[in-house]
């Protein structure tokens, strides 16, 4: 467990030092959040609610998914880790004496926090400071939400990691981030709340991981009760089952490859 | 150029030099020179991801679904509103397939530019600056990919699709300026895609900040730009002339009087647009280019 902090620590603290990249971020994602949430809002004003969801909602979720953006990393940049199977520094890594899953996790999961911290938090500023967000009012839905984001981090690292271990069998993980890119955004309710897809494509959407890393934390800040179960607390333990099934599947792969991977070298 | 070949350049055998040629006829030698050149590397990179079938049929394909995704966006908020500024789904769509055609082709050509800071950072543009080839054309043209069709070619079957279903009137005029209006789009959307590059010759992490001019302009003429209210039409006619790749054109096209009352002559004028923005990334790039100090020691 130590090992585990001491690198948590060091992945925090390596992501801290691209301070102009994370502002250039902020700018980006704030920008891109401009835009989505007025064509909502245009949207909005020919119709003003729309199975469920008001103007309010659907610009709050804009704001979540921007914010969200830079620690799920959802639209990339891959684990390293595939970049270390491609070229074989895999080998040190399996050297250590911790398993591959929980170092790459506690790594990941420094980055997160601080793109958390320093990307999330100002990202979801602008977009209070521009629009009228729904915001809760009690501290405990607020805990929840924070809660709701620590799991879709871990949910989206999980998926992370999943396309990048496969690479022990393809090699080159590209492929798969090439057709997982695009579908990610999509299945998450970040391109368009999944709240304005068809009945039925919104159904299964909702149930899928990806859900759990976009539209079910924006619904726990929201306090929706289309929420599976009808409460926040249904949502969190639906993002719970996720990670943990995901997790558990990465631990998986990753021992079965360990018996066919063949480091070369000497 | 010639003052930058390597001085150590084998010496080959050479035709006698023809006689040094006029200004005007030197420029447009040049031009010819450096398209030569464009296709010939891009043909080379495309030979070269050719290698790969499987990767770049999964990458186009990728490509393919995230532009279907965005389309499949549009429809959607189509279909909940009915119509936005006066538009229906099908208008929607057109506005759309402009964009994304002027946009995707202009990403095909252009897009490499802008991994210039990379360049910058590893020093591989100090190589490109001694190549007998324009700097311009061997950023352009490097990874070039056909993996990027996968944008463009959607986005053109679109366009065909609801230029036939919207009521268009054809006349003439709209049909000799369709080409003008979607070539006038892609000129527009270089330039910036350039303007957005040249950034990271002054600025070296400015990559992400110009995605949201090239990818956030993209989003914004996605959508008939009414939408966003008066102040942003304005400034994206006059400011970064965005409008003019389809919005003006989407208005032209449907015989619409443009809703936030600005002046129809402006719809004529995407062509000029056009020309003035081609010249004036042309003058950054210059600029750029004399402000370029080496990373190296």
């Amino acid at each position: 467990m130590r090992v585990h902090c001491a690198v948590y620590a060091r992945g925090l603290r390596r992501y801290s030092t691209y301070r102009a990249a994370a502002v250039a971020g902020i700018l980006t994602n704030s920008v891109f959040g401009v835009i989505n949430a007025m064509v909502l809002l245009a949207l909005f004003a020919a119709r003003p609610e729309i199975n469920g969801y008001d103007a309010a909602d659907a610009v709050t979720q804009v704001y979540v998914a921007q914010a969200l953006i830079a620690p799920l990393a959802i639209m990339g940049p891959a684990l390293e880790l595939s970049e270390r199977i491609r070229t074989g520094a895999v080998g040190t890594d399996l050297l250590r004496p911790v398993s591959l899953l929980g170092w790459w996790l506690a790594q990941d999961l420094g980055r997160a926090t601080f793109d958390l911290l320093f990307r999330s938090v100002p990202t979801f500023a602008v977009g209070a400071l521009l629009f009228t967000l729904a915001l809760p009012g009690d501290a405990l839905r607020w805990a929840l939400t924070l809660l709701s984001f620590a799991l879709a981090t871990v949910v989206g690292f999980a998926l992370r990691y999943l396309y990048s271990v496969v690479g022990f069998w393809l090699m080159d993980t590209r492929g798969v981030w090439a057709v997982m890119g695009p579908v990610g955004p999509v299945a998450a309710g970040m391109l368009l709340p999944l709240t304005l897809f068809p009945a039925p494509a919104a159904e299964v959407l909702r149930l899928l991981p990806w859900a759990s890393m976009v539209q079910i934390p924006a619904e726990v800040l929201l306090g929706k009760d289309t929420l599976p179960g009808g409460s926040v607390y249904g949502g969190l333990l639906l993002q719970a089952g996720w990670a943990a099934v995901l997790l558990a599947l990465a631990a998986r792969l990753t021992t079965l490859a360990m018996r066919r991977v063949v480091v070369q070298g000497g | 150029m010639a003052d930058l070949l390597p001085a150590n350049a084998p010496e080959a055998p050479r035709p006698p030099r023809p006689p040094r040629p006029g200004p005007r006829d030197g420029f447009l030698r040049e031009v010819r020179r450096a398209l030569r050149a464009y296709v010939l590397l891009a043909w080379t990179w495309c030979r070269a991801v050719a290698q790969y079938p499987m990767a770049l049929s999964l990458l186009t394909f990728g490509v393919a679904l995230s532009s279907l995704a965005e389309m499949g966006a549009v429809a959607v908020v189509f279909g909940h509103a009915g119509t936005l500024a006066g538009f229906s789904v099908y208008e929607g769509l057109l506005v759309y397939a402009l964009a994304a055609t002027a946009f995707g082709t202009a990403d095909f050509l252009m897009g490499s530019v802008e991994r210039l800071g990379e360049h910058i950072r590893s020093g591989s543009f100090d190589t490109m600056l001694v190549r007998p080839v324009p700097p311009l054309v061997q950023l352009a043209t490097d990874q070039f990919s056909p993996r990027r069709l996968g944008k463009a070619v959607p986005a053109l079957i679109v366009l065909v699709f609801v230029l036939v279903v919207c009521d268009v009137d054809w006349t003439a005029g709209r049909v000799l300026m369709l080409p003008v209006l979607v070539v006038s789009g892609v000129v527009i959307c270089c330039s910036v895609w350039l303007l957005g590059g040249c950034l990271q010759f002054f600025v070296l992490d400015a990559r992400q900040a110009a995605n949201s001019l090239t990818y956030g302009g993209q989003a914004l003429t996605e959508y008939p730009v009414a939408i966003y209210g008066r102040s942003l039409v304005r400034a994206v006619t006059f400011v970064v002339p965005l409008a003019f790749v389809s919005w003006q054109p989407a208005l032209y096209l449907l015989d619409r009087p443009d809703p936030t009352g600005l002046p129809g002559v402006l719809r004529f004028l995407g062509p000029l647009v056009a020309v003035v923005l081609a010249l004036a990334a042309a003058l950054v790039w210059r600029l750029g280019l004399r402000h370029y100090r080496s990373t190296g020691s």
